[in-house]
Protein backbone atom coordinates (compact mmCIF):
# COMPACT_ATOMS: atom_id res chain seq x y z
CA UNK A 1 0.00 0.00 0.00
CA UNK A 2 1.63 3.20 -1.16
CA UNK A 3 -0.52 6.33 -1.53
CA UNK A 4 2.08 8.10 -3.71
CA UNK A 5 0.51 6.46 -6.74
CA UNK A 6 -2.43 8.89 -6.54
CA UNK A 7 -0.06 11.77 -7.27
CA UNK A 8 1.63 10.15 -10.23
CA UNK A 9 0.56 11.29 -13.66
CA UNK A 10 -2.24 9.32 -15.25
CA UNK A 11 -2.21 7.90 -18.74
CA UNK A 12 -3.13 11.20 -20.40
CA UNK A 13 0.15 12.62 -19.06
CA UNK A 14 -1.50 15.78 -17.77
CA UNK A 15 -3.38 15.10 -14.54
CA UNK A 16 -2.56 12.87 -11.57
CA UNK A 17 -4.62 9.78 -10.77
CA UNK A 18 -6.54 11.40 -7.90
CA UNK A 19 -7.79 13.94 -10.43
CA UNK A 20 -8.94 11.14 -12.77
CA UNK A 21 -10.85 9.48 -9.94
CA UNK A 22 -12.40 12.83 -9.03
CA UNK A 23 -13.54 13.32 -12.62
CA UNK A 24 -15.14 9.89 -12.41
CA UNK A 25 -16.83 10.85 -9.15
CA UNK A 26 -18.39 13.86 -10.89
CA UNK A 27 -20.11 11.57 -13.37
CA UNK A 28 -21.19 9.25 -10.55
CA UNK A 29 -22.75 12.11 -8.60
CA UNK A 30 -24.26 13.72 -11.71
CA UNK A 31 -25.95 10.49 -12.78
CA UNK A 32 -27.09 9.76 -9.22
CA UNK A 33 -28.60 13.23 -8.76
CA UNK A 34 -30.51 13.44 -12.06
CA UNK A 35 -31.63 9.80 -11.86
CA UNK A 36 -32.86 10.43 -8.30
CA UNK A 37 -34.95 13.41 -9.41
CA UNK A 38 -36.39 11.41 -12.33
CA UNK A 39 -37.07 8.38 -10.12
CA UNK A 40 -38.76 10.45 -7.41
CA UNK A 41 -41.12 12.29 -9.74
CA UNK A 42 -41.98 9.26 -11.87
CA UNK A 43 -42.19 7.01 -8.81
CA UNK A 44 -44.61 9.38 -7.07
CA UNK A 45 -46.79 9.58 -10.18
CA UNK A 46 -46.90 5.81 -10.71
CA UNK A 47 -47.38 5.14 -7.01
CA UNK A 48 -50.44 7.42 -7.07
CA UNK A 49 -51.76 5.84 -10.25
CA UNK A 50 -51.58 2.41 -8.60
CA UNK A 51 -53.90 3.52 -5.79
CA UNK A 52 -56.52 5.17 -8.04
CA UNK A 53 -60.00 3.66 -8.04
CA UNK A 54 -59.63 2.90 -11.77
CA UNK A 55 -58.59 -0.75 -12.18
CA UNK A 56 -57.11 -0.46 -15.68
CA UNK A 57 -54.93 2.51 -14.71
CA UNK A 58 -53.79 0.72 -11.56
CA UNK A 59 -52.93 -2.32 -13.66
CA UNK A 60 -50.79 -0.18 -16.00
CA UNK A 61 -48.91 1.06 -12.93
CA UNK A 62 -48.43 -2.51 -11.72
CA UNK A 63 -47.10 -3.53 -15.15
CA UNK A 64 -44.57 -0.68 -15.03
CA UNK A 65 -43.24 -1.87 -11.69
CA UNK A 66 -43.10 -5.52 -12.82
CA UNK A 67 -41.27 -4.58 -16.00
CA UNK A 68 -38.46 -2.69 -14.29
CA UNK A 69 -38.12 -5.02 -11.32
CA UNK A 70 -37.89 -8.28 -13.21
CA UNK A 71 -34.96 -7.55 -15.53
CA UNK A 72 -31.39 -7.25 -14.16
CA UNK A 73 -30.01 -3.71 -14.14
CA UNK A 74 -27.09 -4.52 -16.44
CA UNK A 75 -29.50 -5.98 -19.02
CA UNK A 76 -31.61 -2.83 -18.78
CA UNK A 77 -28.47 -0.79 -19.49
CA UNK A 78 -27.84 -2.90 -22.61
CA UNK A 79 -31.45 -2.52 -23.74
CA UNK A 80 -31.34 1.28 -23.43
CA UNK A 81 -27.90 1.58 -24.96
CA UNK A 82 -27.89 -1.05 -27.72
CA UNK A 83 -31.35 -2.48 -28.32
CA UNK A 84 -33.60 0.60 -28.50
CA UNK A 85 -31.42 2.54 -30.98
CA UNK A 86 -31.12 -0.70 -32.98
CA UNK A 87 -34.89 -1.06 -33.17
CA UNK A 88 -35.81 2.53 -33.94
CA UNK A 89 -33.93 4.18 -36.75
CA UNK A 90 -34.74 7.84 -35.86
CA UNK A 91 -33.40 7.20 -32.35
CA UNK A 92 -30.24 5.72 -33.82
CA UNK A 93 -29.74 8.77 -36.02
CA UNK A 94 -30.19 11.02 -33.00
CA UNK A 95 -27.78 9.14 -30.68
CA UNK A 96 -25.03 8.76 -33.27
CA UNK A 97 -25.06 12.53 -33.69
CA UNK A 98 -24.44 12.88 -29.94
CA UNK A 99 -21.04 12.99 -28.33
CA UNK A 100 -20.41 9.40 -27.02
CA UNK A 101 -19.97 10.57 -23.44
CA UNK A 102 -23.20 12.54 -23.67
CA UNK A 103 -24.98 9.47 -25.03
CA UNK A 104 -23.68 7.33 -22.15
CA UNK A 105 -24.55 9.98 -19.56
CA UNK A 106 -28.13 10.44 -20.81
CA UNK A 107 -28.63 6.66 -21.14
CA UNK A 108 -27.39 6.10 -17.58
CA UNK A 109 -29.72 8.73 -16.12
CA UNK A 110 -32.71 7.37 -18.03
CA UNK A 111 -31.93 3.75 -17.23
CA UNK A 112 -31.24 4.24 -13.52
CA UNK A 113 -34.09 6.75 -13.17
CA UNK A 114 -36.69 4.38 -14.57
CA UNK A 115 -35.20 1.35 -12.77
CA UNK A 116 -35.38 3.19 -9.45
CA UNK A 117 -38.82 4.71 -10.19
CA UNK A 118 -40.33 1.22 -9.99
CA UNK A 119 -38.95 0.83 -6.48
CA UNK A 120 -40.09 4.30 -5.41
CA UNK A 121 -43.56 3.62 -6.85
CA UNK A 122 -43.77 0.51 -4.69
CA UNK A 123 -42.90 2.54 -1.57
CA UNK A 124 -45.29 5.39 -2.45
CA UNK A 125 -48.13 2.91 -2.95
CA UNK A 126 -47.35 1.24 0.38
CA UNK A 127 -47.22 4.65 2.08
CA UNK A 128 -50.57 5.72 0.60
CA UNK A 129 -52.18 2.42 1.61
CA UNK A 130 -50.85 2.77 5.16
CA UNK A 131 -52.98 5.88 5.66
CA UNK A 132 -56.45 5.42 7.18
CA UNK A 133 -59.14 5.76 4.47
CA UNK A 134 -60.83 8.34 6.68
CA UNK A 135 -58.17 10.85 5.59
CA UNK A 136 -59.41 10.68 2.00
CA UNK A 137 -63.04 10.71 3.13
CA UNK A 138 -62.43 13.73 5.37
CA UNK A 139 -60.72 15.52 2.47
CA UNK A 140 -63.60 14.78 0.11
CA UNK A 141 -66.12 15.85 2.77
CA UNK A 142 -64.35 19.19 3.05
CA UNK A 143 -64.94 19.68 -0.67
CA UNK A 144 -61.49 18.76 -1.98
CA UNK A 145 -61.35 17.00 -5.32
CA UNK A 146 -59.78 13.53 -5.57
CA UNK A 147 -56.57 15.13 -6.89
CA UNK A 148 -56.55 17.70 -4.08
CA UNK A 149 -56.80 14.96 -1.44
CA UNK A 150 -53.61 13.51 -2.91
CA UNK A 151 -51.87 16.85 -3.21
CA UNK A 152 -52.73 18.31 0.21
CA UNK A 153 -53.60 15.37 2.44
CA UNK A 154 -52.39 11.95 1.41
CA UNK A 155 -49.08 12.45 -0.41
CA UNK A 156 -47.55 14.75 2.24
CA UNK A 157 -48.30 12.13 4.89
CA UNK A 158 -47.32 9.12 2.75
CA UNK A 159 -43.93 10.60 1.88
CA UNK A 160 -43.15 11.20 5.54
CA UNK A 161 -44.02 7.59 6.37
CA UNK A 162 -41.77 6.15 3.68
CA UNK A 163 -38.62 8.22 4.28
CA UNK A 164 -36.71 5.25 5.81
CA UNK A 165 -37.25 2.90 2.82
CA UNK A 166 -36.64 5.82 0.45
CA UNK A 167 -33.30 6.30 2.18
CA UNK A 168 -32.21 2.77 1.40
CA UNK A 169 -33.47 3.14 -2.19
CA UNK A 170 -31.39 6.31 -2.52
CA UNK A 171 -28.30 4.53 -1.24
CA UNK A 172 -28.95 1.65 -3.65
CA UNK A 173 -29.21 4.16 -6.49
CA UNK A 174 -25.80 5.62 -5.63
CA UNK A 175 -24.27 2.14 -5.54
CA UNK A 176 -26.03 1.16 -8.77
CA UNK A 177 -24.38 4.01 -10.71
CA UNK A 178 -21.31 1.75 -10.83
CA UNK A 179 -23.15 -0.49 -13.30
CA UNK A 180 -22.98 2.38 -15.84
CA UNK A 181 -19.42 1.12 -16.26
CA UNK A 182 -20.96 -1.64 -18.43
CA UNK A 183 -21.81 0.84 -21.20
CA UNK A 184 -18.47 2.64 -20.82
CA UNK A 185 -19.46 5.76 -18.89
CA UNK A 186 -16.25 7.06 -17.28
CA UNK A 187 -17.70 7.18 -13.77
CA UNK A 188 -15.85 6.34 -10.56
CA UNK A 189 -15.80 2.57 -10.99
CA UNK A 190 -14.59 2.88 -14.59
CA UNK A 191 -11.73 5.16 -13.51
CA UNK A 192 -10.88 2.85 -10.61
CA UNK A 193 -10.62 -0.16 -12.88
CA UNK A 194 -8.63 1.86 -15.41
CA UNK A 195 -6.17 2.98 -12.74
CA UNK A 196 -5.79 -0.59 -11.49
CA UNK A 197 -5.22 -1.96 -14.96
CA UNK A 198 -2.75 0.68 -16.14
CA UNK A 199 -0.67 0.95 -12.95
CA UNK A 200 -1.16 -2.58 -11.53
CA UNK A 201 -1.99 -0.86 -8.24
CA UNK A 202 -5.39 -2.50 -7.80
CA UNK A 203 -5.37 -2.36 -4.02
CA UNK A 204 -4.80 1.37 -3.78
CA UNK A 205 -7.32 2.14 -6.53
CA UNK A 206 -10.06 -0.10 -5.16
CA UNK A 207 -9.45 0.95 -1.56
CA UNK A 208 -9.89 4.61 -2.58
CA UNK A 209 -13.09 3.86 -4.49
CA UNK A 210 -14.49 1.81 -1.60
CA UNK A 211 -13.90 4.65 0.85
CA UNK A 212 -15.49 7.18 -1.53
CA UNK A 213 -18.59 5.04 -2.11
CA UNK A 214 -19.03 4.49 1.62
CA UNK A 215 -18.64 8.21 2.33
CA UNK A 216 -21.23 9.31 -0.24
CA UNK A 217 -23.65 6.62 0.89
CA UNK A 218 -23.26 7.80 4.49
CA UNK A 219 -23.72 11.43 3.46
CA UNK A 220 -26.92 10.56 1.60
CA UNK A 221 -28.06 8.65 4.68
CA UNK A 222 -27.38 11.65 6.95
CA UNK A 223 -29.16 14.05 4.59
CA UNK A 224 -32.24 11.82 4.51
CA UNK A 225 -32.17 11.47 8.32
CA UNK A 226 -32.00 15.26 8.67
CA UNK A 227 -34.90 15.58 6.22
CA UNK A 228 -36.89 13.06 8.25
CA UNK A 229 -36.38 15.10 11.44
CA UNK A 230 -37.14 18.35 9.65
CA UNK A 231 -40.49 17.32 8.16
CA UNK A 232 -41.83 15.15 10.96
CA UNK A 233 -45.39 15.73 12.11
CA UNK A 234 -45.85 15.80 15.90
CA UNK A 235 -48.12 13.04 17.14
CA UNK A 236 -47.37 10.71 14.22
CA UNK A 237 -44.95 7.82 13.73
CA UNK A 238 -41.47 9.11 14.50
CA UNK A 239 -43.01 12.51 15.17
CA UNK A 240 -41.81 12.58 18.75
CA UNK A 241 -44.05 13.31 21.70
CA UNK B 1 -37.16 -2.85 -37.41
CA UNK B 2 -34.98 -3.92 -40.32
CA UNK B 3 -32.51 -6.80 -40.53
CA UNK B 4 -33.46 -8.57 -37.32
CA UNK B 5 -32.58 -12.24 -37.42
CA UNK B 6 -33.68 -14.16 -34.42
CA UNK B 7 -32.44 -17.50 -35.71
CA UNK B 8 -29.09 -16.66 -34.06
CA UNK B 9 -30.79 -17.65 -30.80
CA UNK B 10 -31.66 -21.14 -31.99
CA UNK B 11 -28.24 -21.65 -33.57
CA UNK B 12 -26.35 -20.78 -30.39
CA UNK B 13 -28.91 -21.98 -27.86
CA UNK B 14 -26.81 -24.78 -26.23
CA UNK B 15 -24.01 -22.30 -25.45
CA UNK B 16 -26.38 -19.71 -24.00
CA UNK B 17 -28.19 -22.43 -22.04
CA UNK B 18 -24.82 -23.38 -20.50
CA UNK B 19 -24.51 -19.79 -19.32
CA UNK B 20 -28.02 -19.86 -17.88
CA UNK B 21 -27.12 -23.08 -16.09
CA UNK B 22 -24.12 -21.38 -14.46
CA UNK B 23 -26.35 -18.46 -13.41
CA UNK B 24 -28.87 -20.81 -11.78
CA UNK B 25 -26.13 -22.87 -10.12
CA UNK B 26 -24.44 -19.78 -8.68
CA UNK B 27 -27.83 -18.50 -7.47
CA UNK B 28 -28.63 -21.76 -5.67
CA UNK B 29 -25.19 -22.09 -4.05
CA UNK B 30 -25.19 -18.45 -2.97
CA UNK B 31 -28.71 -18.75 -1.55
CA UNK B 32 -27.92 -21.88 0.46
CA UNK B 33 -24.53 -20.60 1.65
CA UNK B 34 -25.88 -17.10 2.22
CA UNK B 35 -28.78 -18.27 4.37
CA UNK B 36 -26.49 -20.54 6.41
CA UNK B 37 -23.80 -17.92 6.97
CA UNK B 38 -26.41 -15.16 7.27
CA UNK B 39 -28.22 -17.03 10.04
CA UNK B 40 -24.95 -17.42 11.94
CA UNK B 41 -24.30 -13.69 11.48
CA UNK B 42 -27.81 -12.87 12.71
CA UNK B 43 -27.26 -14.99 15.83
CA UNK B 44 -23.96 -13.16 16.42
CA UNK B 45 -25.64 -9.76 15.95
CA UNK B 46 -28.25 -10.69 18.53
CA UNK B 47 -25.79 -12.27 20.96
CA UNK B 48 -25.20 -10.71 24.35
CA UNK B 49 -21.46 -10.49 23.70
CA UNK B 50 -20.93 -6.87 22.59
CA UNK B 51 -17.68 -7.62 20.72
CA UNK B 52 -19.21 -10.40 18.60
CA UNK B 53 -22.36 -8.33 18.00
CA UNK B 54 -20.44 -5.30 16.78
CA UNK B 55 -18.09 -7.32 14.57
CA UNK B 56 -21.10 -8.94 12.89
CA UNK B 57 -22.86 -5.56 12.58
CA UNK B 58 -19.74 -4.01 11.08
CA UNK B 59 -19.46 -6.78 8.50
CA UNK B 60 -23.11 -6.46 7.50
CA UNK B 61 -23.02 -2.66 7.26
CA UNK B 62 -19.82 -2.71 5.22
CA UNK B 63 -21.19 -5.19 2.69
CA UNK B 64 -24.38 -3.19 2.37
CA UNK B 65 -22.57 0.12 1.84
CA UNK B 66 -20.29 -0.97 -1.02
CA UNK B 67 -21.53 -1.53 -4.60
CA UNK B 68 -21.75 -5.22 -5.50
CA UNK B 69 -19.62 -4.62 -8.58
CA UNK B 70 -16.80 -3.35 -6.38
CA UNK B 71 -17.16 -6.34 -4.04
CA UNK B 72 -16.99 -8.76 -7.00
CA UNK B 73 -13.73 -7.20 -8.18
CA UNK B 74 -12.28 -7.00 -4.66
CA UNK B 75 -12.77 -10.72 -4.15
CA UNK B 76 -11.42 -11.49 -7.58
CA UNK B 77 -8.15 -9.69 -6.74
CA UNK B 78 -7.91 -10.71 -3.11
CA UNK B 79 -8.75 -14.39 -3.26
CA UNK B 80 -5.49 -15.52 -4.91
CA UNK B 81 -3.52 -13.45 -2.38
CA UNK B 82 -5.44 -14.94 0.54
CA UNK B 83 -5.11 -18.45 -0.91
CA UNK B 84 -1.37 -17.94 -1.17
CA UNK B 85 -1.20 -16.73 2.42
CA UNK B 86 -3.25 -19.66 3.70
CA UNK B 87 -1.46 -22.39 1.77
CA UNK B 88 1.98 -20.79 1.97
CA UNK B 89 2.52 -21.26 -1.75
CA UNK B 90 5.33 -19.45 -3.51
CA UNK B 91 3.13 -17.53 -5.92
CA UNK B 92 -0.58 -16.71 -5.82
CA UNK B 93 -2.61 -19.54 -7.39
CA UNK B 94 -4.81 -18.47 -10.28
CA UNK B 95 -8.45 -18.70 -9.28
CA UNK B 96 -10.78 -18.14 -12.19
CA UNK B 97 -13.48 -15.50 -11.84
CA UNK B 98 -16.16 -18.15 -12.33
CA UNK B 99 -14.91 -19.92 -9.17
CA UNK B 100 -14.24 -16.86 -7.03
CA UNK B 101 -17.80 -15.68 -7.79
CA UNK B 102 -19.20 -18.50 -5.63
CA UNK B 103 -17.36 -17.29 -2.54
CA UNK B 104 -18.06 -13.64 -3.37
CA UNK B 105 -21.81 -14.16 -3.61
CA UNK B 106 -22.06 -16.35 -0.52
CA UNK B 107 -20.21 -13.76 1.57
CA UNK B 108 -21.99 -10.76 0.04
CA UNK B 109 -25.52 -12.17 0.19
CA UNK B 110 -24.94 -13.40 3.76
CA UNK B 111 -25.11 -9.75 4.85
CA UNK B 112 -28.57 -9.39 3.29
CA UNK B 113 -29.85 -12.76 4.48
CA UNK B 114 -28.53 -11.86 7.96
CA UNK B 115 -30.85 -8.87 8.17
CA UNK B 116 -33.81 -10.97 7.03
CA UNK B 117 -33.06 -13.73 9.55
CA UNK B 118 -32.53 -11.16 12.29
CA UNK B 119 -36.01 -9.79 11.64
CA UNK B 120 -37.31 -13.37 11.63
CA UNK B 121 -35.68 -14.24 14.94
CA UNK B 122 -36.91 -11.01 16.51
CA UNK B 123 -40.45 -11.76 15.34
CA UNK B 124 -40.64 -14.74 17.73
CA UNK B 125 -42.30 -13.73 21.02
CA UNK B 126 -39.74 -13.59 23.85
CA UNK B 127 -41.81 -15.95 25.97
CA UNK B 128 -41.03 -18.87 23.65
CA UNK B 129 -37.23 -19.04 24.09
CA UNK B 130 -37.70 -18.27 27.78
CA UNK B 131 -40.13 -21.15 28.14
CA UNK B 132 -37.75 -23.44 26.26
CA UNK B 133 -34.87 -22.39 28.54
CA UNK B 134 -37.09 -23.06 31.57
CA UNK B 135 -37.66 -26.57 30.22
CA UNK B 136 -33.90 -27.08 30.41
CA UNK B 137 -32.98 -26.63 26.73
CA UNK B 138 -29.54 -25.32 25.88
CA UNK B 139 -29.05 -22.22 23.67
CA UNK B 140 -28.38 -24.47 20.67
CA UNK B 141 -31.51 -26.49 21.30
CA UNK B 142 -33.66 -23.37 21.73
CA UNK B 143 -32.43 -22.07 18.38
CA UNK B 144 -32.62 -25.43 16.61
CA UNK B 145 -36.03 -26.58 17.82
CA UNK B 146 -37.95 -23.43 18.73
CA UNK B 147 -36.71 -20.18 17.19
CA UNK B 148 -35.12 -20.94 13.81
CA UNK B 149 -37.86 -23.20 12.37
CA UNK B 150 -40.45 -20.48 12.98
CA UNK B 151 -38.13 -17.68 11.88
CA UNK B 152 -37.41 -19.47 8.60
CA UNK B 153 -41.09 -20.13 8.00
CA UNK B 154 -42.08 -16.54 8.77
CA UNK B 155 -39.37 -15.14 6.53
CA UNK B 156 -39.69 -17.64 3.66
CA UNK B 157 -41.36 -15.18 1.23
CA UNK B 158 -38.75 -12.49 1.99
CA UNK B 159 -35.91 -14.99 1.63
CA UNK B 160 -37.26 -16.05 -1.76
CA UNK B 161 -37.68 -12.44 -2.89
CA UNK B 162 -34.04 -11.87 -1.96
CA UNK B 163 -33.17 -14.96 -4.01
CA UNK B 164 -34.87 -13.40 -7.06
CA UNK B 165 -32.79 -10.24 -6.54
CA UNK B 166 -29.70 -12.43 -6.22
CA UNK B 167 -30.60 -14.26 -9.42
CA UNK B 168 -30.59 -10.89 -11.20
CA UNK B 169 -27.43 -9.66 -9.44
CA UNK B 170 -25.44 -12.66 -10.68
CA UNK B 171 -25.52 -11.02 -14.14
CA UNK B 172 -22.84 -8.57 -12.95
CA UNK B 173 -20.17 -11.31 -13.09
CA UNK B 174 -20.38 -11.01 -16.88
CA UNK B 175 -18.26 -7.84 -16.44
CA UNK B 176 -15.43 -10.10 -15.22
CA UNK B 177 -15.75 -11.98 -18.50
CA UNK B 178 -17.51 -14.93 -16.85
CA UNK B 179 -19.82 -16.92 -19.11
CA UNK B 180 -23.03 -16.64 -17.13
CA UNK B 181 -26.33 -16.12 -18.97
CA UNK B 182 -25.59 -12.47 -19.83
CA UNK B 183 -21.92 -13.24 -20.46
CA UNK B 184 -22.76 -16.03 -22.91
CA UNK B 185 -25.27 -13.83 -24.72
CA UNK B 186 -22.75 -10.94 -24.89
CA UNK B 187 -20.09 -13.18 -26.39
CA UNK B 188 -22.47 -14.42 -29.09
CA UNK B 189 -23.75 -10.88 -29.65
CA UNK B 190 -20.23 -9.58 -30.31
CA UNK B 191 -19.12 -12.57 -32.39
CA UNK B 192 -22.14 -12.64 -34.70
CA UNK B 193 -22.93 -8.89 -34.54
CA UNK B 194 -26.42 -9.73 -33.29
CA UNK B 195 -26.41 -7.36 -30.33
CA UNK B 196 -30.04 -6.22 -30.58
CA UNK B 197 -31.46 -9.72 -30.91
CA UNK B 198 -29.36 -11.30 -28.14
CA UNK B 199 -29.91 -8.60 -25.52
CA UNK B 200 -33.62 -8.42 -26.28
CA UNK B 201 -33.81 -12.19 -25.86
CA UNK B 202 -31.93 -12.06 -22.54
CA UNK B 203 -34.24 -9.33 -21.25
CA UNK B 204 -37.36 -11.31 -22.19
CA UNK B 205 -36.09 -14.55 -20.62
CA UNK B 206 -35.16 -12.79 -17.36
CA UNK B 207 -38.51 -11.01 -17.31
CA UNK B 208 -40.48 -14.22 -17.77
CA UNK B 209 -38.45 -16.17 -15.20
CA UNK B 210 -38.51 -13.46 -12.54
CA UNK B 211 -42.20 -12.68 -13.06
CA UNK B 212 -43.01 -16.37 -12.73
CA UNK B 213 -40.90 -16.71 -9.60
CA UNK B 214 -42.43 -13.67 -7.93
CA UNK B 215 -45.94 -15.01 -8.67
CA UNK B 216 -44.83 -18.22 -6.96
CA UNK B 217 -43.60 -16.27 -3.95
CA UNK B 218 -46.94 -14.46 -3.66
CA UNK B 219 -48.79 -17.79 -3.76
CA UNK B 220 -46.44 -19.27 -1.15
CA UNK B 221 -46.85 -16.24 1.08
CA UNK B 222 -50.52 -17.06 1.58
CA UNK B 223 -49.81 -20.74 2.18
CA UNK B 224 -46.90 -20.75 4.62
CA UNK B 225 -48.18 -18.09 7.01
CA UNK B 226 -48.34 -19.57 10.52
CA UNK B 227 -52.01 -19.52 11.57
CA UNK B 228 -52.46 -17.62 14.81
Amino acid sequence: MNPDIFFELAIDGESPWWRMLLDGLQFTLGVALWAWLLAMSLGALIGVVRTLPRPWLARCGDAWVELFRNVPLIVQFFVWYFVLPGLFLPLKVWVTALDPTQHQFITSILCLGLFTSARIAEQVKAGLQALPTSQRSAGLALGLTEWQTYRYVRLPMAFRIIIPPLTSDTMSLIKNTSVAYSIGLTELFFRTREMGELTFRYFEAFAAATVVYIVISMLANRVMAALERHVRVPGYIGGGR
Amino acid sequence: MSHLEFDVIWRTWPYVLGGLQYTVQLTLVATAGGILFGTLLAMLRLSSNPVLASVAAGYVNFMRAVPLLLVIFWFYFLMPVIAQWVTGAERPPSIGAQHSAYITFVLFEAAFFCEIMRAGIQSIPRGQPQAAMALGMSYGQVMRFVVLPQALRNMLPVLLTQTIILFQDVSLVSLLNVTDFVGAASKIAQRDSRIVEMYLFVAVVYFLMCTGLSRLVRWLQARVAIPR
